[in-house]
């Protein structure tokens, strides 16, 4: 039987490898010069502050970074986390284990201990006057040093903590202290002197403090700066690309981790003569998109996982009367309200299968926290060209992350909306039975080309039909669209060459680890390919053959307990003989040491 | 917000705003005479038929759309008036009208009218009530009296309080209420044409009775009586006079002077102005 042949191997990343391979030096940790590292602190001890700062105080000075957040439910008092990486070059993931962690306190930190891995050479500074160092800590084998940072802060009126921790930190790793300065002054500048004062005096004595910690690692010089550098958010891309796709109308309900997405594009769409709506539910925001989009402007909502089941019904509609839209499901735990503030890849499954009847629509997935501006763009072109719905996957991972990183690359121009010009009388079908499957979509307001929009099944011209003739053609006519259309090169992210027997098939934010993992394992000398698929929906079967030629064995990675993404590549696509999957849930990323482990058995 | 010019077609007769579609409606139901009505308000509000958009939901009465000339949206249940919010305010020089049942918008849609009457965006609703879901054939609705016993899903009668619709609307804000009778089809398209010109959201509640599971409807010809009053103006003065109506009263019962939602818009930025906002300055 075909399915003897496939030697399934579902890999608990967890179990460490132990291969020799693993441990020459390409493989190990970033290459020197870069910093891996974590600030934590209880919800309002500014560790989110500091290392948006920090950051941005790295992008000045000429570095590339990736921050990205964990943080509990709770609005104000719970853990909360900055996780950073600078490095010389772009990057895409977290490192496999934090140098340095610097701990303003230590409360609810259990509730966050496994998202914080360390080695014995990493740096722990705490602060001896938050209590008892916990065991996790102790256990990890790491440095740990005590910095009163709460008594310094306190030496100065208005001191906080956190601007010490950011002053010691900058310093210590070899942060220019008059960058940070320059940032903390247009950062805080709205709040006042008396702040900026007391912020710029917390953060001299952090600086000063530093010169008593052990020796760490230390940012090497810059990479020259060539060509301009964005520092942004995966929300505030995910709107970017969207306004940059021509989006005039947005209805919403507030839902995290979308929210960012809807408070960028709120101002940005009234500046730019669109609007946003703040809907009552997401069965209403989902309609009121489909009412802009049928009268003539494109439109777009964001949520998550529980908006985006209350839509499907809504996005059904839009896919019988061929509606153009754009859903963004910044995804997170699930099911149900499940893990609000934290990542997970499991929105796959209602993405591609969540509607009745024979729905074809549009799936996409941005690979990066930049690729959300350009698959989003994306995204609304199709749905335009296509005049069907297209569900984006982003989530928390990608969304509520910042990177410093080269302005994202603009997807390919597509023809857009095939809008029916007036004068075609009496004779006007919405719902003509066109070679391409793309019929004119009138305009409101135009004259002589009245119709109804219908979720029933209908005639070419609209009117309500229950003939099996009609609907035949029509299922015919939805699917052909999307089938017969060539979508290009943007369907998936490649790389490697065609003698590499060993792929990584990956897609959204898994890539970021995957894409690390083949550029180590390729600097050791590992013929290692990756495939990172953009396009979910419709599934591309002839491409990815072409790209898996010469594929032996094949390494699925996802973020999902229910192997959500080798099932869909189970029921679209024909693979290798020999596939592995590390298909861990939420919340804890996958690194590329994880990806490599896997590998290594292979070896 | 500009004013926006509403374009005029003189020429045009109630005839004129009707398709040739034949509607699958009962013989005698009343929403016939809610096409009827409504194609004559569109033609003497002198309305191109290209200007006017015709958005509704699931049932019987939500077949509407199909039968008139108009650009209209057949959508999914419940949801008709957010639909048309959508169409108004992405075209807010549309005539834009939402037309469904009891069930489609206080029951599955009761959230939707709640929030249309609060948003008052300048569209009319015409709620065609006739106390029972025509189109799954015979069940209780939200307007249906408790003791109303003959659905085989509630044998012994639902045994909870009807809606009343217009005191709902005017405990969620609605700018303009009126209720017309399917029986007098020209005091109806005066009703329609009068919420239509009413700036922000008016609801238009038409008793349409269904002869086929509620032919005790038939009597509701005697039991229609014109409103002796003006239309309240304020929503205090309005609950204090509608508080004990029979729910037969017709005319514009209610008409407010809320100003119409629509949210400013100012063409200032362009894409590459937020590109540049991410730049870094390297130093």
């Amino acid at each position: 039987m075909e399915r003897d042949r496939i030697r399934e191997i579902i890999e608990d990343p967890s179990e460490p490898a132990d291969d020799a391979w693993l441990q020459s030096p390409a493989m190990g940790q970033t290459a020197a010069g870069a910093v891996s590292l974590a600030l934590i602190g209880s919800g309002g001890a500014g560790a989110m502050r500091a290392g948006e700062i920090l950051l941005d105080v790295a992008a000045k000075a000429g570095f590339f970074g990736l921050m990205t957040r964990t943080m509990g439910a709770q609005i104000r008092g719970g853990e909360a986390a900055a996780l950073l990486r600078i490095t010389t070059a772009p990057v895409s993931s977290l490192d496999d284990h934090f140098d340095l962690l610097v701990a303003l306190d230590w409360a609810n930190f259990s509730r966050f201990a496994a998202e914080l891995p360390l080695a014995a050479t990493s740096l722990v500074i705490c602060d001896p006057d938050e209590g008892e160092v916990p065991t996790a800590i102790r256990e990890s084998g790491a440095h740990v040093v005590a910095l009163e940072m709460k008594k310094l802060a306190r030496a100065v009126p208005g001191g906080r903590t956190n601007m010490v921790a950011l002053g010691a930190v900058a310093a210590a790793i070899g942060l220019p202290a008059a960058l940070v300065t320059d940032v903390l002054a247009r950062q805080l500048g709205r709040k006042g002197d008396a702040v900026l004062a007391a912020s710029a005096s917390a953060l001299a004595l952090g600086v000063k403090a530093a010169a008593g910690l052990p020796p760490l690692r230390r940012l090497a010089a810059p990479p020259a700066v060539a060509g301009a550098r964005w520092n942004i958010s995966g929300n505030q891309a995910t709107g970017l690309g969207a306004l940059k796709g021509g989006i005039g109308f947005v209805a919403a309900y507030p839902i995290t981790p979308a929210t960012e997405v809807l408070e960028w594009m709120a101002p940005a769409l009234a500046k730019t003569g669109g609007m946003l709506v703040q809907a009552e539910d997401e069965l209403a925001a989902i309609n009121m998109v489909i009412g802009a989009s049928f009268a003539g402007t494109p439109a777009l909502t964001a949520t998550s996982g529980p908006g985006l089941s209350l839509m499907i019904e809504a996005l059904g509609l839009a896919v019988a009367s061929e509606t153009p839209l754009v859903v963004v499901d910044v995804m997170r735990g699930g099911p149900s309200t499940g893990i609000p503030t934290k990542s997970e890849q499991s929105d796959l499954d209602i993405a591609v299968h969540g509607l009745h009847g024979d729905a074809p629509h549009l799936v996409l997935a941005p690979n990066s926290i930049g690729d959300c501006a350009f698959t989003t763009q994306w995204a609304v072109a199709l749905a335009e060209t296509l005049q069907t719905p297209a569900i984006v996957l982003s989530d928390q991972a990608l969304g509520q992350s910042r990177a410093v990183i080269a302005p994202p690359p603009v997807p390919p121009t597509l023809p857009g909306r095939l809008v029916a010009t007036a004068g075609e009388g009496g004779g006007y079908q919405r719902y003509a039975l066109t070679a391409s499957g793309v019929s004119p979509m009138a305009v409101p307001g135009t004259l002589g080309t009245s119709y109804v929009a219908d979720g029933l099944e209908h005639t070419p011209r609209g009117a309500p039909s229950a003939q099996a003739s009609d609907h035949h053609a029509q299922l015919d006519k939805r699917a052909r669209k999307l089938a017969i259309f060539d979508y290009g090169e943007a369907w998936a992210d490649r790389e490697g060459t065609d003698g590499d027997e060993i792929a990584l098939l990956t897609w959204g934010s898994a890539t970021g680890p995957a894409r690390e993992a083949v550029r180590r394992a390729r600097g050791a000398g590992r013929a290692v390919r990756l495939i990172s698929l953009r396009l979910l929906l419709p599934a591309q079967p002839a491409r990815l053959a072409a790209a898996l030629v010469g594929v032996r064995r094949l390494l699925v990675v996802e973020q999902s307990h229910g192997r959500q993404f080798h099932k869909f590549l189970r029921a679209n696509y024909d693979l290798p003989a020999e596939v592995a999957v590390i298909s861990r849930p939420g919340p804890l990323p996958i690194r590329p040491a994880d990806i490599l482990a896997c590998l290594a058995k292979w070896e | 917000m500009p004013d926006i010019a509403v374009a005029t077609a003189p020429n045009l007769t109630a005839q004129d705003f009707k398709s040739d579609i034949k509607p699958i409606w009962c013989p005698g139901c009343g929403d016939y005479s809610v096409l009827t009505a409504l194609a004559k308000a569109c033609a003497e509000l002198a309305r191109p038929r290209e200007s006017v958009a015709l958005i509704s939901g699931i049932g019987c009465s939500s077949r509407l759309p199909a039968y008139t000339s108009v650009y209209g949206f057949h959508g999914v249940h419940g949801r008709a008036l957010a639909l048309a919010a959508g169409v108004k305010l992405a075209r807010p020089d549309l005539t834009v009208i939402a037309a469904g049942g009891d069930g489609d918008g206080l029951s599955i849609g009761g959230n939707h009218f709640l929030h249309a009457c609060r948003r008052n965006v300048d569209m009319t609703y015409i709620l065609m009530d006739n106390q029972v879901y025509g189109m799954t054939k015979g069940q209780a609705s939200p307007t249906t009296a408790p003791d109303w016993c003959e659905s085989k899903l509630t044998p012994e009668g639902t045994g909870i309080s009807p809606v009343a619709p217009l005191l709902l609307a005017l405990a969620a804000g609605v700018n303009f209420f009126a209720r017309g009778f399917a029986g007098n089809p020209n005091e109806l398209a005066r009703l329609i044409a009068a919420g239509i010109t009413h700036p922000g959201f008016s609801v238009i509640h038409v008793l349409s009775p269904c002869v086929t599971f509620r032919a005790e409807q038939r009597a509701w010809k005697q039991a229609v009586h014109a409103s002796d009053a003006a239309p309240a103006t304020l929503p205090a003065e309005a609950l204090t006079r509608f508080a004990a109506d029979d729910g037969f009263t017709t005319g514009i019962l209610f008409a407010g002077s809320k100003p119409p939602f629509m949210p400013p818009r100012y063409a200032v930025r362009t894409t590459a102005d937020f590109e540049r906002d991410y730049e870094i300055a390297c130093k």
